[in-house]
């Protein structure tokens, strides 16, 4: 029992401060030197107590507090506004109104965390524990059932019994794939073999996806927890967590997290009397989108390049070191100590016949409130996107939304109404994969889209198979030509039968999965595409060699603001006049657009 | 550290519960002490003090403890309301530290409502 802990119980007040890798970008930590200061003043730091959490999900209005036992949700904090804060809701009781939240759109504050939709609509399981304990305090993890689930499986169940309860769970890989997790372990224990390893693939690399580092930073023990169960599972005594390098914050509350776990024993060997001996290494990961993929993962640890094999043999078979090895998400891992606590029957009685349980989402790109959600599976993407996420901002038109990451698809507002499970998403062309949603509004691009994410898959392809080395760059070199307005209408056809060959030619998931968002774009945008190439238009205005920048004469006050901020010299013009823009100046970076108050730069 | 045995968990969740109960926003009763600048003239803190005190004391884990503005009342402060779960809240005044204490053995404690210090039952409405 540690004296922090114990000091703890005396509080009145506390002040869950979000400490998740956004919120402390955005100064977060010093807000709690701040905050401790101010109350020390008032004499109320007996009373109060600051506690750092792990990610609270609404990042976009960081830094935010809530104060429990009231929760009262405060954001966009800043280190002058503390003083007042503390002398009126601390001293004086008065919660401040103005640091509270108002939904988009609307005009009262809603003061209360639970009340707020984007919070209200959510059901935690693996993120159970954000923002209500301190993660680098062991005995609030425990508090909260920590390690329960642990001690069950050791003293009440057989490591068959384990794997019976997750099957019939229905928990599916959380990291893309969506494997069976109850399957996947028993075919790593019937696998022959004494020693056998346990893996936690922490190398979350989609862009915009980031739930992995948010549920190692507010809860790693769960993580821990999960993974001691899997080993006792399947007959494994050390596991791996192969974490990005990119990701300090969350390898320094999981090194702790380890530390304080063993010191309790709860690591090591003879955990809780029994004898069930396991430990955990920690592996860092160099930032190879590759290493997502399992072979490649195990390659890396072993010190070799992150590049896949053919499986089978699957790692169940033959993984690290020629081993046996299970490998899962950090996701997957932190489900596994609810459902052995609460049952299999309670997590699948979440979600759809064939996806159980709930899924962390990350919601980013056009979108009102930027965070990470976790929501029932099978939930309608209008929900996600509008009643939790908050809709589209600046009154923009929604118009796709990227799932799966990089090799998921763009799924445009005809399908928004679908219900979110791991096969609804591969039947309109996406998936699940770790989670990632990049919504996009009508000024985006489908076609820039597709070059974008073939881009990323350029660039990180490892180059072992030809199909996605080289028929990557193929796709790209196309999509820039359609992008520059010199595409051909035979380039439609090229594309697909490309992406087809692509799809059937690569190894691993990386190159089968490349061609998704081509052939998803292609699928719901032609339209966009036929612009692109018949009519060397881009609709939305962002591929730059297909359009033209000019001012609306008839809006146009000749306030001289664009004028003067146009960094090529390209705009003409006397004060109260309407200017002009000179076309073989202009570089076409939408600065005038961006600073000019009256709307009257047109893009065509 | 001896390592842990199933037991344990038990333990430390036990003297974690009030932190626990706390942040789940979950308790038996709550106690609301008024803390505008009336109150807090009138003695406000030394009833928060003594609350604390109490609590901590008597090692009481389901009771949230928490403060908010004047009630409007500004003659009879301080004040207390003192809300059991399920039930209505009553507002305590014209509060001295052995009356709090007193209200806090027999009412939060006990369940039974100190009359003689009560002033009314019930809380006003919210338009």
């Amino acid at each position: 029992m540690n004296d922090q802990v114990q000091e703890q119980n005396k509080y009145r007040l506390h002040c869950m401060l979000c400490a998740g890798t956004a919120c402390v970008s955005m100064k977060s930590l010093r807000l709690k030197e701040v905050l401790e200061e101010e109350l020390k003043k008032h004499d109320l730091d007996k009373e109060v107590a600051v506690v750092l959490t792990g990610c609270n999900g609404f990042c976009a209005v960081g830094p935010i507090m809530t104060v429990m036992p009231d929760g009262i949700f405060y954001h966009s904090l800043t280190e002058e506004i503390i003083p007042h804060l503390v002398e009126e809701h601390f001293l004086k009781g008065r919660p401040v109104k103005k640091l509270m939240f108002t939904p988009p759109e609307e005009e009262e504050v809603v003061p209360k965390m639970s009340d707020i939709d984007f919070f209200s609509r959510q059901t935690l399981v693996a993120l159970r524990n954000r923002g209500l304990i301190d993660p680098e305090q062991i005995d609030e993890y425990i508090a909260r059932d920590g390690y329960k689930a642990l001690a069950k499986a050791l003293s009440e169940m057989t490591p068959e019994d384990i794997i019976e309860e997750i099957k019939k769970s229905g928990l599916r890989g959380r990291g893309g794939g969506g494997f069976p997790t109850g399957r996947k372990w028993e075919f790593c224990k019937n696998a022959p073999g004494d020693v056998k390893y346990i893996i936690c693939n922490c190398d979350e690399g989609d862009p915009g996806a980031y739930m992995d580092r948010s549920i190692v930073e507010a809860d790693p023990h769960a993580v821990l927890e999960g993974m001691a169960i899997g080993a006792r599972a399947i007959g494994a005594n050390e596991a791996y967590v192969y974490i990005r390098a990119e990701y300090p914050l969350a390898m320094k509350r999981l090194m702790l997290a380890i530390e304080s776990a063993k010191e309790y024993g709860l690591l090591g060997d003879n955990i809780f009397g029994t004898d069930f001996c396991f430990d955990v290494n920690i592996c860092h990961g160099a930032g190879a989108f590759v290493c997502g993929e399992e072979t490649s993962l195990i390659a890396s640890i072993e010190g070799r390049p992150p590049e896949p094999r053919q499986r089978p043999p699957f790692p169940a078979q033959s993984g690290l070191w020629g081993k046996p090895t299970n490998i899962n998400n950090v996701e997957t891992w932190a489900n596994v100590p609810s459902i052995i606590n609460r049952g299999a029957d309670w997590f699948a009685g979440m979600g759809t016949e064939t996806s159980k349980g709930t899924k962390v989402f990350s919601l980013v790109g056009k979108i009102a409130n930027t965070g990470l959600i976790e929501v029932p599976m099978g939930i309608t993407l209008r929900e996600i996107i509008f009643e939790i996420g908050g809709g589209i901002p600046n009154g923009k038109k929604f118009k796709a939304v990227q799932t799966g990451g990089p090799s998921g698809g763009c799924i445009p507002a005809s399908l928004l109404d679908l219900p979110i499970d791991y096969e609804s998403l591969n039947e309109v062309g996406s998936m699940m994969g770790s989670g990632g949603m990049i919504v996009m509004d009508e000024d985006t691009c489908m076609v820039d889209v597709a070059k974008y994410f073939i881009d990323f898959c350029v660039d990180e392809s490892c180059g072992k198979c030809s199909t996605c080395r080289d028929g990557s760059k193929v796709l790209l070199d196309i999509l820039e030509r359609i992008c520059h307005g010199e595409g051909k209408e035979e380039d439609l056809d090229l594309l697909e039968e490309l992406s087809a060959a692509i799809k059937d030619g690569s190894m691993c998931g990386l190159g089968q999965t490349l061609p998704n968002p081509v052939l998803s774009t292609m699928k719901y945008f032609k339209d966009e595409y036929l612009a692109h190439i018949r009519d060397k238009k881009c609709p939305a205005g962002v591929c730059k060699a297909l359009i033209q920048y000019c001012i609306d004469p008839e809006k146009c006050t000749g306030c001289t603001l664009c004028m003067r901020r146009c960094p090529s010299s390209a705009i003409v013009g006397e004060k109260k006049q309407p200017h002009k823009i000179l076309l073989d100046k202009c570089t076409k970076c939408g600065i005038c657009r961006d600073v000019c108050k009256f709307d009257c730069i047109i893009v065509e | 550290m001896a390592k842990l045995s199933i037991h344990d968990l038990d333990r430390i969740s036990e003297r974690v519960k009030r932190t626990t109960l706390l942040r789940e926003g979950a308790g038996r009763a709550k106690i609301t002490v008024h803390m505008g600048t009336c109150g807090i003239a009138a003695g406000a803190r030394k009833i928060m003090n003594t609350l604390m005190d109490e609590i901590a004391e008597r090692n009481i884990t389901d009771v949230i403890l928490t403060s908010s503005g004047c009630a409007g009342l500004c003659s009879r402060e301080p004040m207390a309301t003192v809300e059991i779960k399920g039930e209505a809240p009553v507002k305590y005044v014209d509060l001295t530290t052995d009356k709090i204490k007193r209200i806090f053995e027999e009412h939060v404690l006990g369940g039974k409502i100190v009359e003689e210090y009560a002033l009314a039952r019930g809380s006003e409405r919210m338009s």
